[in-house]
């Protein structure tokens, strides 16, 4: 596991942050294979969101944070993105006073730095991926609907070209409907050869869309294991999965 | 006071209104993307205005050997950090940039300013020697503050202001430098001359609005910058980085306030700190803007010209009293319409 010829796309290890004195964070190792959905449930304020901003960089951490084989706890939050390594924040933080167009064309930032020439070509596929997107391309963001947002900052995700997606409760605040959409989407993206770190309060929809899945519960990895294993797992059951049956 | 001396106060106010509002829009738009109140914007048209009067003169810009220091200084220090964060990928461009541009100009300047060549490259000399101060100026003074709290910027922004007066006095002496006017014609529009001066100032400024404009509407560039004012965290997560939008932001700030500068010459006799009354006049234009809206603030700035001009006819020693008066009303009226929103520290 330590040999680059089985890295994975991203390795995390021992992975600990503080705010302060209180550590919100302790020691997390997780990881995700090349091409495949990981998922990492726990309840609200098990320190789930704080890893994924440790990771990209915007938290200082202690620990290794290993990308596609290499190192890169040193590198800033915008050199982490322009090699692929994208999330889509809980806030989803988009760029509200400007069009639906300019926010997708902006993910692409760091390509366009690059000369890359087929971001056209990708911005036409996400359009295809999402019509809503397109019918609204000249709204401003700022006006969109929630699910509609959500749609957006993937989208705009997307135009990064990522090769590891974190999504940090993507399903936060979605009618029911729209999160099964959102969920349909995340696991179309799998044939992209997308590798995904997820990250939900809902476990039920989380898991079944993921290959592996992890318990962060206190700011430590309770429980891991594969997501079928994982959903039937008593413990989870009756912590995670019942509570998300009673909420609907 | 007839109708033409109005007319001729209009055509003088518009005049310096014009120059107020490309500052006030320089002033936006730093606050919007760094929350920099940029005071030292008018060293910038000082520098700018000075530099052209040297080169007329047929002289050396004293800003050819302060370019020099500055680029030396900002090496210095990317070059330190690049070695201690181990990525010495990076040494190349930042002396390319840092030392080898500041050189490369240095020679130009001294090659170009004994021949006297046409006043449109005395201009493309000026802004080439003006311009760069700006990213070396966010660089040293303001990268390592990123994170700090807009008191604790607008502290070090008055500093650099002070620093940057002090520089100008040294490498331009206390002497005031007028420049030729760029158009000796005159127009006859009806009852009212029209200057050919007024015109090509405002026309000038027109077409650099127009060009931000554009810069800001259709190129990624510009649009990487509204992103940074809008949402920063958002920015980060694109790739956009806030080192990157300071740079480019204090590049465009410097070639407003430069060409302001080049543009105010003929008009009146600047000094090395004459910028400083400048910019605070494109301040209040920004002001009226709320510090937010461009073309509120342009217009304000139009109107701080207006006003200017006016009152310099009928009470000619209270005219920066009465435009700085004008700054009380615009802040009571915002205070009671606009809801107080306490700044988010970060600590």
């Amino acid at each position: 596991m330590t040999t680059a010829s089985v890295a994975g796309a991203l390795d995390i290890r021992d992975l600990s942050v503080s705010y302060g004195k209180v550590e919100a964070l302790h020691k997390a190792t997780v990881r995700v294979a090349p091409g495949s959905i990981v998922t990492v449930i726990g309840p609200n304020g098990a320190g789930k969101s704080t890893m994924l901003n440790a990771i990209m960089g915007l938290l200082p951490a202690a620990g290794a944070i290993r990308y596609e084989g290499e190192e890169i706890g040193g590198l800033e939050t915008e050199s982490r993105v322009a090699r692929g390594l994208v999330l889509v924040p809980e806030k989803r933080e988009l760029f509200a006073d400007m069009t639906v167009a300019d926010n997708l064309v902006l993910g692409a930032f760091p390509r366009y730095r690059r000369r890359e020439r087929d971001i056209d070509a990708d911005l036409q596929a996400v359009y295809t991926r999402f019509p809503r997107l397109l019918e609204r391309r000249a709204q401003l963001a700022g006006t969109l609907s929630g699910g509609e947002r959500q749609m957006l900052a993937l989208g705009r995700a997307l135009m990064a070209k990522p090769r590891v997606l974190m999504l940090d409760e993507p399903s936060l605040g979605l009618a029911p409907l729209i999160v099964r959409e959102i969920f349909r989407i995340i696991s179309d993206l799998r044939k992209t050869g997308v590798a995904i770190l997820l990250v939900e309060q809902n476990a039920r929809a989380a898991l079944q869309v993921a290959d592996y899945g992890y318990v962060l519960e206190t700011g430590e990895m309770a429980l891991e294991g594969p997501a079928a294993e994982l959903a039937v797992n008593p413990r989870v059951v009756e912590t995670y999965l019942g509570l998300a049956r009673r909420q609907g | 006071m007839n109708f033409d001396i109005a007319l001729l106060l209009a055509q003088d106010g518009l005049t310096n209104g014009a120059i107020y509002a490309l500052l006030a829009l320089a002033l936006v738009l730093v606050f919007a993307v760094t929350r920099i109140i940029f005071v030292p914007q008018g060293e910038f048209v000082a520098y700018g205005a000075l530099t052209l009067a040297s080169l007329q003169l047929g002289r050396m810009p004293g800003t050819a050997y302060l370019l020099l220091i500055a680029g030396a200084a900002v090496a210095l220090v990317d070059v330190v950090v690049a070695l201690r964060e181990r990525r010495p990928g990076r040494i190349a461009a930042t002396l390319g940039w840092n030392v080898a541009l500041p050189v490369a100009l240095f020679f130009l300047a001294r090659w170009a300013a004994p021949q006297q060549p046409p006043l449109w490259a005395q201009v493309a000399l000026s802004l080439a020697l003006v311009v760069p101060l700006g990213p070396m100026l966010y660089r040293l003074a303001f990268q390592p503050l990123a994170n700090a709290s807009v008191l604790v910027l607008l502290i070090v922004s008055v500093a650099v202001h002070f620093l940057m007066v002090g520089l100008g006095l040294l490498f331009f002496g206390a002497e005031g430098s007028r420049t030729p006017a760029f158009s000796d014609a005159r127009f006859e529009a009806g009852a009212m001359t029209v200057s050919g001066q007024s015109l090509f100032v405002i026309g000038a400024s027109l077409a650099l609005i127009v060009a931000l404009y554009l810069f800001f509407e259709r190129t990624i560039y510009g649009k990487a910058l509204r992103a940074t004012a809008v949402n920063r965290l958002g920015a980060r997560l694109v790739g956009i980085s806030t080192t990157l939008a300071g740079k480019l932001t204090f590049t465009l700030a410097a070639l407003i306030g430069a060409a302001s500068g080049i543009l105010v010459a003929p008009i009146t006799t600047i000094y090395y700190d004459s910028g400083f009354l400048i910019g605070l006049k494109g301040f209040v234009g920004a002001i009226i803007g709320g510090l937010v809206s461009y073309p509120l603030a342009a217009l304000g700035a139009l109107i701080v010209g207006l006003l200017e001009s006016f009152s310099s006819f009928w009470a000619s020693a209270f005219k920066e009293v009465i435009v700085f008066t004008l700054i009380i009303p615009v802040l009571l009226w915002r205070s009671l319409h606009t809801h107080h929103v306490e700044e988010e520290e970060d600590e």
